[in-house]
Formats: structure tokens, sequence, C-alpha cells
């Protein structure tokens, strides 16, 4: 008895697998727009699969690529440094407005338009934030640090060793002395002081380069460095500019995302106003505009994943 | 039309955990990052070596799990017909060897370059002669190395 009923069910599965396939209806059981949606979803993740892998193999290519924890550890209204806080603030702006998203799309299957604008306000005011919080970033990267999509002003230091001091023209300072046994001069350099020590600086450790004008452009100093160890140890060099690929990724990698944040704000804005006044009630298919949208907006949430994995946490 | 495969109950109580799961999960990332930066127990650091290596997977797989949350959960991928739901995920496949082959051709411009300035300074310092005329002057064609060696 239990034998043929499963058999029974089996049979009832496979014609109804068949049926599917017959025609007539939507084999896959979502509606065409949806459908449509989750394919350009996956051409988009491609692109940004495409950009993202481009900056990780670039960033394997340089010896040395700026630190996330140094570069970004500024916070609004904050003078101390506080590394990646406020990359985790926005990251968690976007949570909560996807959070508040799947909430509308609930809302919008029990046919509740009130609920449905609700949840989208509070969707749409977390995208606000969150481009608000880029806008404030990118300032103070462009800004106050002088990164451009050719400059990267952030490096990081080849060996141990000390500051040199300079004179008025920029110019490093040395000591000279004479060997009294063979006679040959040598010059070493003078150490650059603050607070009464010698300003040291460790293999690894992370720099920025600080900007001042000169004739109406932004130019970056360059202080000479002695090195100690490695195979710099003895030589006096500039310090030099990271790696320029890194500015122009940045900005446009997560530029890139954040018009996908704005173009999404833009659509949440005028679907949350067709729902308030009642063009999808008219529908009378779930508020599926609703659904399709929350779809987009969890897939910015979804790509802001990897942006933070790649530029904020490795 | 998505069938409703929960209650509204279940619902809600569905985005509530997603979004401590969530929540919970950037701030162990965030947490693993600055230790693992040297911000939270002076001396202690992963930045090189295997240490290194394990706080990048662990952070890899962290966030290869937010995605499946919110695309199974959030985007109701998981309450999709199975047929659908493999159209989408699965041609996201072909990105694992996208991964592999350009990082692998990425570091290979790395050694590259550092075998060119090697031999750049050592030619420098050897004072070696210079390359014969109508030979191939550029040091990156294969051959043209032991000029500077010999």
């Amino acid at each position: 008895m239990a034998e043929t009923s499963v058999a029974h069910h089996d049979v009832d599965e496979q014609d109804e697998n068949q049926e599917m396939w017959d025609g007539g209806k939507s084999p896959f059981r979502a509606s065409y727009g949806k459908l449509m949606m989750w394919y350009f979803l996956l051409s988009d993740a491609f692109t940004f699969a495409g950009f993202l892998i481009a900056y990780g193999s670039l960033r394997f290519s340089m010896p040395t690529w700026p630190e996330p924890d140094f570069v970004f550890r500024s916070f609004p209204f904050v003078h101390a440094h506080w590394p990646l806080i406020f990359v985790t603030f926005m990251t968690f702006v976007l949570i909560f407005s996807s959070v508040t998203m799947v909430r509308a799309v609930q809302e919008g299957h029990r046919e509740n338009s009130r609920g449905v604008v609700f949840w989208m306000l509070l969707t749409i005011l977390g995208g606000a934030t969150f481009l608000g919080s880029q806008a404030y970033e990118w300032t103070v990267l462009i800004k106050e640090e002088n990164v451009s999509i050719t400059r990267n002003p952030f490096g990081r230091y080849l060996g141990d060793g000390y500051l040199v001091k300079m004179d008025e023209a920029g110019k490093p300072m040395f000591t000279e002395s004479v060997d009294p046994a063979t006679g040959r001069q040598t010059l070493t350099p003078q150490p650059l002081m603050e607070n009464g020590e010698i300003v040291q600086v460790k293999e690894g450790g992370s720099y920025i380069l600080h900007g001042h004008e000169h004739n109406g452009q932004v130019e970056l100093q360059r202080p000479y460095i002695h090195y100690t160890t490695t195979e710099k140890a003895g030589k006096t060099e500039q310090l030099a500019e990271g790696p320029k690929a890194f500015g122009a990724l940045f900005f446009f990698i997560t530029g890139f995302h954040g018009f996908h944040v704005f173009s999404g704000v833009l659509f949440l804005t005028i679907i949350m106003i067709n729902a308030g006044s009642g063009v999808y009630a008219a529908r009378r298919n779930g508020y599926e505009m609703v659904e399709k949208i929350g779809l987009y907006w969890h897939f910015v949430d979804l790509v802001w994943v990897f942006v933070f994995l790649v530029f904020y946490l490795l | 039309m998505a069938e409703q495969h929960q209650t509204y109950e279940e619902q809600k109580t569905m985005v509530f955990n997603g979004l401590i799961r969530l929540g919970i999960i950037t701030i162990i990332e965030v947490l693993i990052a600055l230790l693992a930066k040297g911000h939270l127990i002076p001396g202690v650091e992963f930045k090189h070596g295997f240490g290194h290596y394990v706080y990048m997977i662990l952070m890899a797989g962290f966030s290869l799990y937010k995605a499946y949350f919110i695309i199974y959960f959030f985007m109701h991928m998981a309450y999709e017909v199975r047929g659908m739901a493999m159209t989408v995920l699965m041609p996201t496949l072909l990105l694992v060897w996208a991964i592999i082959a350009f990082f692998q051709e990425g570091n290979y411009w790395r050694t590259s370059r550092e075998h060119i300035q090697l031999k750049n300074e050592q030619g420098r310092e050897e004072n070696v002669l210079p390359v014969p005329a109508g030979k191939p002057q550029g040091y990156m064609l294969p051959g043209t190395f032991g000029h500077y060696n010999s």
C-alpha cells in the first residue's frame, strides 16, 4: 500500500513537471518582469565581478599596497583616527535599508498600501544616508588627503630607518665626517627630531604624503628617509607615492556602486509614490513592482558586501 | 506570483533574524580585521604568512555566507523553482576560474617586474658590456637575460 502510494506520487510529480513545460503558464513560476530582473542582476554581477577581479589582479601585481585601516580612518566630527569604523557604519546603514525593503515587500503581499509606503520611505532614507556617507568619505580623500585617480599619497616604508632633516629649499641635510686614517669623507644624513627624539620608521609601516600649494596646484611633499635595514640599508631617498592604480580603482568601483545606490533611490521614490497613489493596488498582483525593485536593492547591498571585503577588510 | 510559504508572523521573525545575523557577522568581521591589523591587542597582528592566509580565507568565508543569506532569504531565492534558481546561480561559478586566472596573472606581473629590477640593478653595479648592436634590446624578451650575467 505504502509502495503504491509512493509510485503514484512519483507519477503525479512527473505529470506536473511535464505539464509545467507544456505552455500556457510560467514553468519558473515567476512573472516575465521578475525573471528579467534576476537576469539583469546576474549580468550586473558579472560587471562588478570584472571590476573587483581587475582590482585584485592589479593589487597582486604591486609589491606594496596602501593599508585600508590606515587610509580609511576618519570619522565625521571626530579628530582622532578610528580605523574602519565609518565604513562599518555605512555597511550597517545598507543592512538596515535591506531589512526595511524586505518588510515593504511583505506588506505588499498583504496588499497593505500604508505599510509599503512606510517601509519604502525608511529604505529611501537609508539609501540617502549611505550616499551622504560616501560623499563624506570621498571629500576627505580628495580634499584633505589629495588622492585622485592619478595620484596616491599613501605608501609603505621599504625598510627600517629614520626621516632626514631638510633645509628651507627642501634638500636633505648631511653631517660631514673625515676618517683620519684614510682621509675619506663620508656624509651622514641628519635625523629629523621631534620632541627631542629621532623620527623612526618601521618596514611595512604606512605613511601619507602631505600636500602643499605650489603655483595654484597641490603638490605632494616627499620627505627624505635614511634606511638602516633590508637591501635599502645605507641609502637615503625620497618617499615615493603609492601605487597609482589605487585611486582610480577606488573611485571607479565605489563610484559605480554609489551610482547603483543613487538610481535605486530614484526608482524606490517613484515606486513608493505609485504605491501610495494606488497604482499597484489596482493591478492586484501583490505589489510586484515593489518586489522587483526590492530584488535590485538587495543586490546593491550584496555588491557592497564584496566591495567592503576587498577595499576595507583585506 | 510567488506563493505564500510562510505566515506573516514567520516572515517578520525571518526579517528580524536576518538583521541580527548580518549585523553580528559584520561586527565579527570588523573586530577580526582590527585584530589582524594590530589595533586591538598590542603586538598581535596577522599581516604576513600563514596567519594572513587564514585571515583572508575567514573574511572571504564570512562574505560568502552574507551573500548566501541575502540571496536565499532576502531575495527569496530559497522559495523559487529550482530550475530558475540554477539559471541564475550556476553562471556565477564561471567567476571561480576568472578569479584564479587573473590573480595568477597579477602575481606573474609582480615577479616579472622584480626580476627586471634585479637585473637592471645588477647591470648597473657590475658595469657589464652593452647589448651588442643588432641584438634585441628589450629586456623582457626571452633569451636576452644572458648578456647581463656574462
